[in-house]
């Protein structure tokens, strides 16, 4: 610390591994062709149309609905993600039972299976004339054609984002970290509710960041479960899609513009909580 | 307060780490169990903590069986090697910890709990440091935060498990010499588990001495360094020299010669004779002495230390000069041990 600080900043922290200008160069390129160009791509369309054009298109109370929908119904699926998934996560690290193999592989089905047959199962199961929906329906209770349904829906396709994430964290929890809680007089609800739980929030927030994002963006499985009524049940991609189709370029391109900023500035203060917590408890350290 | 351990066998997987002990530690002792790693003595500390059950036997605290206790029920402390620390809590709530999750009934007041933290902080030498993270303190300091967070308790018997292991020497003796000023003040009764025996024997009132799930010894550390009972205690305690010899009618007789030391009362025939490096006197000339080629001699501090091979067999063994005796290479050099033992196999 005391030798970088006489040479003033340095863009390259002195290190032993070599390679650091090719390693960096590579990563550079990739990401800009990968994500860098096409999201400049957007953002140029965008600024093309004027801050006038872009305000009235974005305030289109279709458009506002949409995004409304889109963002609420993925936080409210993150959410049950987190309680869920902790859950999962925890029965997979801390009991050994028959096929335990098993229940760890489906939970990765959800990345594997094409989302449009996700959404065409669910919407079958949730309909009022399917296994669950024929149940539900005499109580009153929607769920395929109406946001229920995008929530069943996002659910479904974030899960092991949570799972994934939380897991590995909870089978690094240190025995004698409980042990230490048990000899100070600590039940086994104290420990977890006090000592595990809070141990294992920044890796929730990692897992509820993936799942929101992945539950903004969805939308192969949504479009079947949703009924994509405009201001009831309609998601922000499918207006895009919808605006497209119309040929409505200008349209589509600030629903997307929009949809980008509200995504970046949550996962932004998402990273910047992990960062604070990370600094604070010693995480990674 | 006491505790009893009374016939303990502990098995695990049917293999037995522990094989009918017992001990007894007295209220207000500090006493280290000592021995190589393997010899069961973590196992019997987190016995007598309640993290492990035993497999057969009972341990008293004071007149109370404790072996039925959960380990919340028996209100100890435990040091771990590791810390332990709870991470996302702060200095200060890691220290209260113990006294915030009691119910209600037994639960002192918010204040109360934290003046007694921050005594306690106090005491381990760590004021102002209250609204740390454990992230932001040194090995030594995280290990402090360990005993106070143990000692908030008001714990039956503290208990600590290789509470130094894993510091550097310097803060390890420092840490030593202040775990006893600790003790002296507050009175615990306080178990610790080693592998370093200068720690055990410089800390403790009390040693025992274990190997392979069995007490060999249990002894003040002068007991223990100056009366091994057993070889296994000699060659582990100290340095120590052992001679294979042969007892004839009281004299000790290495391969064929008398080496000028008798044993009257032993039986004839072969032992083990143990004696400490700086245990002997150099004599000139010899009728009766253990007498060798210097084979190698190193500066140690305040003391010389000599390799002499012995006999015919050129048995090694290390004996310690003052300094300024010079003992070069290849000369020869005769002394007798001044204090000695034999061991029978």
């Amino acid at each position: 610390m005391a030798l970088t600080s006489d040479r003033g900043w340095q863009f390259r922290q002195p290190s032993v591994i070599p390679g650091f200008g090719l390693a960096l160069g590579v990563t550079l390129s990739w990401l800009t062709l990968i994500v860098l160009i096409p999201l400049s791509g957007l953002a140029w369309r965008s600024s093309s149309l004027g801050w006038q054009t872009f305000w009235s298109l974005a305030a289109d109370p279709r458009t506002v609905h949409a995004l409304w929908i889109s963002f609420g119904c993925a936080f409210l699926a993150a959410l049950v993600n987190v309680v869920f998934g902790v859950l999962l996560a925890w029965v997979l690290v801390r009991y050994r039972f028959p096929g335990r193999r098993i229940i760890d592989a489906m939970v990765d089905l959800p990345f594997a299976l094409p989302t449009a047959v996700a959404g065409i199962a669910l919407t079958t199961l949730y309909a009022p004339n399917g296994w669950i929906g024929a149940h539900l329906a005499p109580l009153g209770i929607k769920i395929a054609f109406t946001p229920w349904g995008i929530v069943m829906a996002l659910i479904f396709v974030g899960l092991p984002f949570v799972v994934r994430t939380v897991q590995p964290i909870m089978e690094e929890i240190d025995r004698e970290v409980e042990e230490a809680a048990a000899t100070l007089g600590a039940n086994r609800f104290q420990t977890v509710s006090r000592i595990l739980l809070p141990g294992l929030l920044p890796a929730v927030l990692t897992g509820f960041a993936l799942a929101l994002a992945r539950g903004v963006g969805e939308y192969g499985s949504v479009i079947f479960i949703a009924g994509n009524l405009p201001y009831v049940s309609e998601i922000a991609p499918l207006l895009i899609v919808i605006r497209l189709e119309e040929f409505n370029y200008p349209a589509a391109t600030a629903i997307a513009a929009l949809m980008l900023m509200i995504s970046f500035a949550m996962l932004l203060v998402i990273n910047l909580i992990q960062a604070w917590s990370r600094r604070r408890y010693g995480y990674g350290a | 307060m006491d505790v009893r351990v009374k016939d303990i066998r502990k098995e695990f997987s049917h293999l037995p780490a522990l094989e009918n002990l017992s001990l007894n530690i007295r209220s207000g002792e500090l006493i280290a169990l000592l021995g190589p790693s393997g010899s069961g003595k973590t196992t019997l500390l987190r016995l007598i903590a309640g993290l492990e059950s035993p497999t057969r036997g009972t341990i008293y605290f004071g007149e109370d069986d404790a072996s039925s206790k959960t380990v919340q029920e028996r209100n100890i402390g435990f040091v771990f090697q590791h810390y332990a620390l709870f991470r996302h809590m702060t200095v200060l709530d890691n220290v209260a910890f113990g006294l915030t999750i009691r119910p209600a009934a037994r639960r002192p007041a918010k204040a109360e709990i934290r003046r007694r933290a921050l005594d306690l902080l106090d005491l381990v030498q760590l004021s102002g440091l209250e609204k740390r993270y454990p992230a932001q303190l040194s090995g030594g300091q995280r290990q402090r935060v360990a005993l106070a967070r143990a000692m908030a308790v008001e714990p039956n018997v503290l208990l600590l498990d290789e509470p130094f292991g894993a510091l550097d020497a310097q803060v390890r003796k420092e840490l030593r010499r202040w775990l006893r000023e600790i003790h002296d003040r507050t009175g615990h009764t306080t178990v610790f588990v080693t592998h370093d025996q200068d720690e055990a024997l410089e800390l403790a009132d009390r040693v025992v001495v274990m190997s392979k799930g069995r007490i060999e010894q249990v002894g003040t550390p002068d007991e223990i360094y100056d009366e091994p009972n057993s070889p296994f205690v000699y060659g582990f305690i100290g340095q120590s020299n052992c001679l294979p010899i042969r007892v004839e009618a009281g004299q000790i007789w290495l391969e064929d010669r008398l080496i000028g030391l008798s044993a009257p009362g032993e039986a004839d025939g072969p032992a083990k004779l143990f004696f400490r490096p700086h245990d002997i006197e150099l004599v000139d000339g010899c009728g009766g002495c253990l007498a060798g080629i210097v084979v190698q001699s190193r500066r140690v501090a305040g003391t010389r230390h000599v390799e002499v091979e012995l006999g015919a067999a050129r048995t090694r063994v290390e004996i310690e000069l003052p300094p300024q005796r010079a003992a070069s290479d290849g000369n020869r050099i005769a002394f007798r041990p001044t204090r000695f033992k034999l061991f029978r196999d």
